[in-house]
């Protein structure tokens, strides 16, 4: 009832090839946008920015990024961080080299970087497949944190080995350094989120998006129907890297602020994107936003709960978190393979039908 | 000989030891591969886990103390009790096995027939749930593992090595950890011990067929059931042997578990239906890194053990994508 294709009539070839063709997704898009952008930054204080917002919207782009990879694409990479990497360095080595640039040009040039990176580690998956190429990507990931690690000019020769970000203004506020207010960098990192959902939602759903989905079926077969698999790989690689890349510079300028590039973009990082798109769904953009936002709110809510209301110590509830984030881990695998966009596409079904379910 | 020729030496055998280590977690790895097409993760966990409860067992501490301390404001730690190596080792052994039955009851009996991948990740959070579980029980602090293995270089190799130098007095014989030794021997009676099985009991028999053909198993009566907890068992026992090994080289705690993604390149080099490959994979990759940081570490900046052996497999992989021994893969349309 509430859920419908009937009745939205449409009259024009825009219509018909819009982002969303259902009305009630639309509309549900456009509050959401209007609540994000007009009503959060006027409510939000430091904490809910640094605490939630900021990690969720950040590491949403790097959920939609992996999800092209993996969950449209089908080739498993387990290098995420070491690519977040590429993206907070490049960032890094841009906002000093050229103060004068917007930072918003630095971060969107970072991504362009990481998507080259991408697109050389993702050679050789031509070659290789399924878990030989899972572990292959690992190369990437360890390669990339021991390169930034060693080579001093990556953290321009600075005694710590820590890189740090400058202060930056965007028309006049500041949204990176110590000196922002809540709603800059929420904002900042709003913008590039929402275009990167845009891009990638309707790059997944034109004929690029096919050739992904048609390479991660059956990867002989999209060959024989005249997808050029080398092409459709490579520019996975290359998209997924690029958004990877934009997270990563995003969550060291705008987020961390400072980086240790071996504990800010270590393997775990890497698992955690990972985990996020799986729960989220696989191959679903919605299921990256959802699973970002699980996994990101999950952990404050434990806290919140066992060292806020409880008393125990941290530690004990560091270990109770890994232990509840595998055991969800599994239960999500066996109640629902293709996770938490999974469960939104049957609520739909079902609003579709009430309240006449038959 | 020359000095260079001789350290050469010194650093191949000592990563000929540092690869028998890698090959003995490989190993798991390819056991539970081969018979469930499952790729466990979380071998490196479990070896974490089985050298956290060997421990806990030896010293008598309360498991979840911290847990309990917490919840109810008590102080409790020990049982006051020490438990001889062998009975602890033998307890927890009976908690692998247990393990491998909860892993199979709770976990992989509901996956059954999902995607590979989809079986990779429910590994992941079950390493995730094993180490939050391993830590919870028995505490995160750095642990020290005596299980009576011997400690220290050995002067005997040293001694009877000494005139390789040719009265080259910078050097002073071979020098090579014992434990090191053990390991290698006891790694090599494993792999022995494990083709015997795999080869000659009807058990092993049947861990093969089902590993070739589930269904096939399944209608000459073979209990799948029964295959994949032994099979975990088996992983377990391998895991709980390397957790001794490594816990003895460099203490019980969470690094540990890294050692599983040591174990991945060595894996990708072997091909991961091979045990013979995943000890010449070992042994190829242990040999590699500790040359490669030797001869070319220092000018490039030194600690490339990190990534040298999966940037090798990389390579490698490109020209030879199943690993060395690897079935060949078959693509059909």
């Amino acid at each position: 009832m509430f859920y419908r294709e009937a009745g939205d009539f449409k009259t024009t070839y825009a219509d018909d090839n819009q982002t969303f063709p259902i009305k009630f997704d639309r509309y549900r898009y456009y509050f959401v946008l209007v609540f994000a952008f007009a009503v959060v930054p006027f409510v939000i204080n430091d904490y809910w920015v640094n605490a939630i917002f900021l990690p969720f919207l950040i590491y949403s782009i790097a959920a939609i990024g992996l999800n092209i990879l993996v969950g449209y694409c089908g080739q498993v990479s387990l290098g995420t961080g070491g690519f977040m990497a590429v993206g907070a360095y490049a960032c890094y080595k841009l906002m000093t080299a050229f103060p004068e640039v917007n930072i918003f040009f630095h971060v969107l040039l970072a991504g362009g970087v990481t998507a080259g990176v991408g697109v050389l580690f993702g050679l050789p998956s031509l070659r290789i497949k399924g878990f030989y190429l899972a572990v292959a990507t690992l190369a990437a990931q360890f390669f990339l944190v021991w390169l930034f690690n060693r080579v001093p000019w990556f953290y321009n020769y600075s005694a710590s080995g820590q890189i740090s970000a400058p202060e930056r203004t965007l028309f006049g506020f500041e949204v990176t350094g110590p000196n922002t207010s809540a709603w800059a960098p929420y904002l900042f990192c709003l913008v590039l989120v929402t275009l990167s959902a845009l891009v990638a939602r309707n790059l997944t759903r034109g004929m690029q998006g096919r050739q992904w989905m048609a390479i991660r079926d059956m990867d002989i077969a999209a060959e024989i129907i005249g997808v050029n698999p080398l092409r459709a790989k490579l520019t996975a690689f290359a998209v997924s890297s690029f958004f990877v890349g934009i997270s990563g510079a995003l969550f060291f300028s705008v987020y961390l602020g400072a980086v240790e590039v071996g504990e800010a973009f270590g393997i775990q990082k890497s698992f955690l994107v990972l985990f996020m798109i799986i729960i989220g769904g696989l191959g679903s953009i919605f299921g990256s936003f959802a699973g970002a936002a699980f996994l990101v709110l999950m952990p404050v809510l434990l806290k919140n709960v066992l060292v806020g209301m409880l008393g125990w110590p941290t530690d004990l509830a560091a270990h109770l978190e890994f232990l509840i984030v595998g055991a969800l881990i599994i239960i999500f695998l066996i109640a629902e393979p293709h996770g938490l966009a999974q469960l939104w596409r049957v609520a739909k079904e079902k609003l579709r039908l009430w309240p006449f379910p038959h | 000989m020359p000095d260079s020729l001789l350290f050469g030496t010194e650093v191949l055998l000592n990563g000929l030891m540092a690869g028998v280590l890698y090959a003995l977690v490989a190993l798991g790895f390819v056991l539970i591969f081969k018979a469930s097409g499952i790729f466990n993760y979380a071998q490196g966990v479990m070896a974490l886990f089985a050298a956290l409860t060997l421990v806990g067992i030896m010293e008598g501490q309360v498991p979840f103390s911290h847990l309990i301390n917490a919840a109810f404001g008590t102080d409790i730690h020990h049982f006051g009790w020490h438990v001889p190596a062998l009975v602890a080792i033998i307890i927890t052994m009976v908690v692998m096995v247990f393990l491998a039955w909860a892993v199979n009851h709770f976990v992989m009996r509901h996956l059954v027939n999902q995607e590979p991948i989809i079986l990779f990740m429910a590994t992941i959070g079950l390493a995730y749930f094993l180490e939050g579980f391993g830590d919870l029980m028995w505490g995160s602090d750095i642990k020290k593992l005596d299980v009576g293995l011997p400690q220290g270089g050995s002067f005997w190799i040293e001694e009877n090595t000494q005139w390789l130098g040719f009265g080259n007095e910078n050097f002073y014989g071979f020098f090579l950890d014992k434990l090191d030794l053990v390991a290698t021997v006891i790694a090599a009676i494993l792999v022995a011990a494990l083709v015997i099985f795999a080869q000659y009991t009807k058990q092993g028999r049947a861990m093969r067929a089902v590993a070739d053909d589930h269904q096939a198993a399944l209608s000459v009566g073979i209990s799948l059931n029964f295959i994949w907890i032994m099979v975990w068992s088996v992983a377990g026992f391998v895991a709980l042997v390397a957790g001794i090994m490594w816990g003895a080289k460099s203490g019980v705690q969470f690094s540990l578990s890294l050692i599983a993604l040591k174990a991945l390149p060595v894996l990708m080099l072997g091909g991961f239906t091979s045990i013979p490959g995943a000890i010449v994979g070992g042994l190829i990759i242990g040999v590699g890194e500790k040359l490669f940081e030797f001869a070319i570490g220092p000018y490039i900046g030194g600690a490339t053990e990190n990534w040298f052996a999966y940037v090798l497999a990389l390579i490698f992989l490109v020209f030879r994508p199943q690993g060395l021994f690897g079935e060949k893969i078959i693509e059909r349309v």
